[in-house]
């Protein structure tokens, strides 16, 4: 079901076209980051730390480099000295110094899994056995795990050099990199006036985005000095910049491919083996490819923080909220950098604050460093500000979605970290859940020894625009080519070549997309932020426009008449003033050659935020089992505001696979961590995520409240779907059992300990 | 003239007022005539290394977007300015890694 706005009239946007590379991925013909094979490639194998958190006192690669089929062998030493400085990714800024030693340990390693070598061989065996012979002794030092270990006072500090911000003052001897504080208004006195205050505390579980192709990068420098690299990422345009920045190389002798990518999340922006299979080639004088396996994924990637997050809120006599403040602790990883600023911005943003408080803090500890997972840092805060709303309703005794239309932000709202929000779609979706099927329908009374409930959760994700290129070429039978510059990681190529067809009247089957490398396309920012469909789509409705003005031009060169008599109209040109003479867009392109030549166009844009962003609610029945604590999804249905859908389909996916990441997030997902800093289910059998065994079909509703920044309206959905499952379901459970759980995740040990302190009447 | 919100820091050194009206036409004239009034505050705001945008830990919001063109970008007459943490948080102020052993 579609709730629609204020509608434009579209041809192509809005339609659910066969997506262009869907044949290359049911055939196995697309290429994979693993796909890649050079003549002459070799491969390279990584040592990585057994210590969470160790000196380096000594590493002998001399039995590895003597070993027959070994073609290189590098450490840290062979990667340049880098100081201190801001790597722009375009979303989000790292230290190139913390940069270059996450990817290849210096003096000191502090995550397991921390690469401390790297051979090339003839294959992937022989490099194996060579890491073998690396002899490296550590000097084993106390790996600090927990959040309360590294924010004591006095505690292990991790990076004796890191200079922390607490609240912009400088702090040394820290494993704080960052406390923030956003504040309106005075919530002290506003909770002394409150009718009903509650705060508790929630703890959220670190977890991987779980994406099913590892990574996987292949690099080849040329003796020229040129570097060419071929690797699964969502940043081509990151990886050129992180490489020139970490091997002091210039920026334009990278050119980077960007493969096919089998999921990201957020979780492939980072660069973790591409500095090393180049540091390898020039040694070798050979391409080298490095392919990760599920347990290097596991240990020495980037998941989503975990941590904890105090809120607490008040109500007046009504329910409308008075105050609201929260204390939200992330543990980033070995590096800061853990989404500490938009967990602030969000987790409040559903609702109309006027006295708020938020701190948050960005704290290191001796594990991988996290790295964006789908609205970054928002799912863990707003499965606290959402869950604790759910028994705020139960105590106060007000239905839910009566509290969330009572309080719900909307055009006008100062966000928590103080903007304004333009026109945004918050109440239409809890109006659109209201209206639903599943809404209006009675939870079915569940058979003995079983139990039943409902909840809901709304969430919020901001995004970003930012900087996208596209260029179009005009072919001689009418189809067009467009090449762009991000990697497709949701069906983006296929959203971006509808929004050009749009404007070229053309079918999209005859726009022919395809993701460029960094030397034949205008830069572009990630893909990230839910920016690629909006951001880079505003790119291709340039471009277009640009072709068609140049059409014109060539079609009244064609007529003998002036540009301004000339009409483009649905795909066919026409004379204002000799009405019967036309031209289709093809009968056109057939005729540039004798009109000055090819029509190529490029569009680029550096867009404006992101329009406010996108709101979602999510409604879910659960039933659980009372004597094993397994819970089942019975129903779910997920309402977001797409702006304008330009392909139903994909937008309703994204929203179920969003859906679908946050229940495993909600009931299963989490890294179990032994004290010396390992993680004990470094795979998919032991790290339990959701397949489609485990989830009913989740039922979609798109709500589209046109974004005033994008020519058709269009909002970047792809994150704010993993938010409101999580609370969704805590908040079910709660209906179910008759008792609140505070932690993620909601598995079946901690729902039995709930049911048993229930009964025991705790 | 805009209106600017302050980050807390510099919000309470003077006096914690969350506002202030400034003139400028632009984000780095915005800076340039709060420098007048909080003596310091575009060191403490714009990027030293550089100095065409505010600092990484930081994000300035005009109207509710981004500033796209860092200090350049245009701020309307009755324009709300905000500086924000930044989505990413973890840029700490700076880093110095120790020396590095050469000779293991």
């Amino acid at each position: 079901m579609t709730t629609t706005e204020k509608p434009q009239e579209f041809k192509v946007v809005g339609t659910r076209p066969i997506r262009h590379d869907g044949v290359d991925k049911v055939l196995g013909r697309a290429v994979y980051g693993a796909d890649v094979r050079l003549a002459g490639m070799i491969y390279g194998a990584v040592l990585r730390s057994p210590h969470a958190h160790a000196k380096i006192t000594k590493i002998d690669t001399s039995k590895a480099e003597a070993m027959p089929g070994v073609f290189a062998v590098m450490s840290g030493k062979d990667m340049p000295l880098v100081a201190s400085g801001a790597l722009d990714l375009g979303e989000t800024v790292d230290d190139t110094a913390f940069t270059s030693d996450r990817v290849m340990a210096h003096d000191k390693v502090v995550y397991k899994g921390h690469p401390v070598a790297a051979v090339a061989a003839i294959d992937q065996n022989t490099g194996l056995e060579a890491l073998k012979l690396i002899e490296v002794e550590y000097e084993v030092l106390k790996p600090v795990i927990s959040l309360e270990e590294a924010m004591a006072p006095g505690a292990i500090v991790i990076h004796e050099g890191l200079i922390g911000s607490d609240q912009g003052e400088q702090v040394k001897n820290t494993n704080i990199a960052v406390h923030n504080r956003l504040e309106f208004g005075d919530p002290e006195a506003a909770f002394d006036q409150s009718k009903t205050v509650i705060e508790r505390t929630f703890i959220i579980s670190r977890a991987h985005q779980g994406y099913i192709e590892p990574h996987a990068s292949t690099v080849f420098w040329a003796p020229d000095g040129k570097i060419t690299v071929w690797t699964t990422t969502q940043a081509p345009f990151g990886v050129r910049k992180t490489i020139s920045a970490l091997l002091n190389q210039p920026l334009s002798n990278i050119k980077v491919t960007p493969t096919e990518i089998g999921g990201g999340f957020g979780g492939k922006i980072p660069v973790y083996l591409e500095p090393l299979a180049a540091v390898l080639s020039k040694k070798a004088g050979r391409p080298v490819k490095i392919q990760m396996d599920r347990r290097a994924v596991f240990e020495a990637t980037g998941p989503g923080p975990g941590g904890t997050v105090k809120v607490k809120m008040g109500v007046d006599d009504k329910g409308k909220i008075t105050a609201a403040t929260a204390d939200i602790r992330y543990g980033a990883g070995a590096y800061p950098g853990a989404s500490i600023g938009a967990a602030a911005s969000g987790i409040f943003a559903c609702y109309e604050v006027p006295n708020v408080r938020v701190d948050s803090y960005d704290v290191v500890i001796n594990m991988s460093k996290t790295a964006a997972y789908r609205a970054p840092g928002t799912p863990q805060a707003t499965f606290a500000s959402e869950t604790l709303v759910g028994e705020l309703c139960e105590i106060i005794g007000m239905d839910p979605m009566e509290f969330h239309l009572l309080n719900a932000s909307k055009e006008g709202t100062r966000r928590p970290d103080g903007p304004l929000f333009p026109r945004v779609g918050n109440e239409g979706c809890l109006l659109a859940i209201k209206d639903s099927d599943h809404f209006k329908s009675t939870l079915e009374p569940s058979a003995e020894g079983k139990l039943r409930g409902r909840g809901m959760a709304s969430g919020y994700w901001n995004g970003i625009g930012n900087k996208s290129s596209v260029t179009i070429n005009v072919n001689d039978d009418g189809i067009v080519s467009l090449v762009e510059g991000n990697p497709d990681i949701g069906g983006t190529r296929t959203t971006i070549a509808m929004q050009a067809a749009e404007i070229l009247g053309l079918p999209a089957e005859d726009v022919h997309p395809a993701v460029g490398d960094t030397d034949s396309v205008g830069y572009s920012d990630l893909t990230a932020g839910s920016r690629t469909t909006y951001a880079t789509g505003t790119a291709a409705i340039e471009a277009a426009k640009m072709v068609i003005d140049e059409m014109k031009k060539r079609v009244a060169m064609i007529w003998e008449t002036e540009y301004e008599n000339i009409e483009h109209i649905d795909g066919m040109f026409t004379n204002k003033v000799a009405p019967d003479r036309r031209f289709t867009f093809k009968e056109a392109a057939g005729k540039l050659g004798q009109t000055g030549g090819p029509v190529a166009m490029t569009g680029t844009v550096n867009v404006r935020g992101s329009g406010g962003g996108s709101f979602g609610t999510h409604l879910v029945d659960v039933e659980v089992d009372s004597d094993t604590g397994k819970v089942e999804i019975l129903r779910y249905t997920a309402a977001q505001d797409a702006g304008k859908a330009v392909h139903p389909s994909y937008v309703e996916g994204q929203f179920q696979g969003g859906a679908v990441q946050g229940i495993g997030w909600a009931l299963n997902e989490e890294y179990y961590t032994s004290d010396d800093g390992s993680m004990i289910n470094s795979t998919f059998l032991d790290y339990r995520m959701p397949t489609s065994l485990d989830v009913p079909t989740i039922d979609t509703i798109i709500v589209e409240v046109p974004n005033v920044n994008h020519p058709f309206g269009v909002r970047g959905i792809g994150e704010t779907s993993i938010v409101p499952p999580a609370p969704a379901v805590a908040n079910a459970l709660a209906d179910a059992i008759g008792a609140r759980l505070y932690q993620t995740p909601m598995n079946p040990g901690r729902i039995l300990e709930a049911l048993a302190a229930k009964k025991a009447g705790k | 003239m805009a209106t600017v919100f302050l980050p807390m820091p510099i919000r309470r050194r003077i006096g914690g007022e969350p506002s202030l009206t400034v003139e400028g036409a632009t984000l780095r004239q915005i800076i340039s005539n709060l420098e007048e009034r909080i003596p310091g505050i575009s060191n403490e705001l714009i990027d030293p290394e550089l100095d065409d945008r505010v600092i990484r830990s930081m994000s300035a919001i005009i109207d509710g977007e981004s500033a796209h063109m860092g200090l350049r970008t245009p701020v309307g007459e009755n324009a709300e300015v905000h500086f924000l943490p930044a989505i990413a948080g973890g840029a700490p102020q700076s880093v110095t890694l120790p020396n590095r052993n050469e000779e293991r």
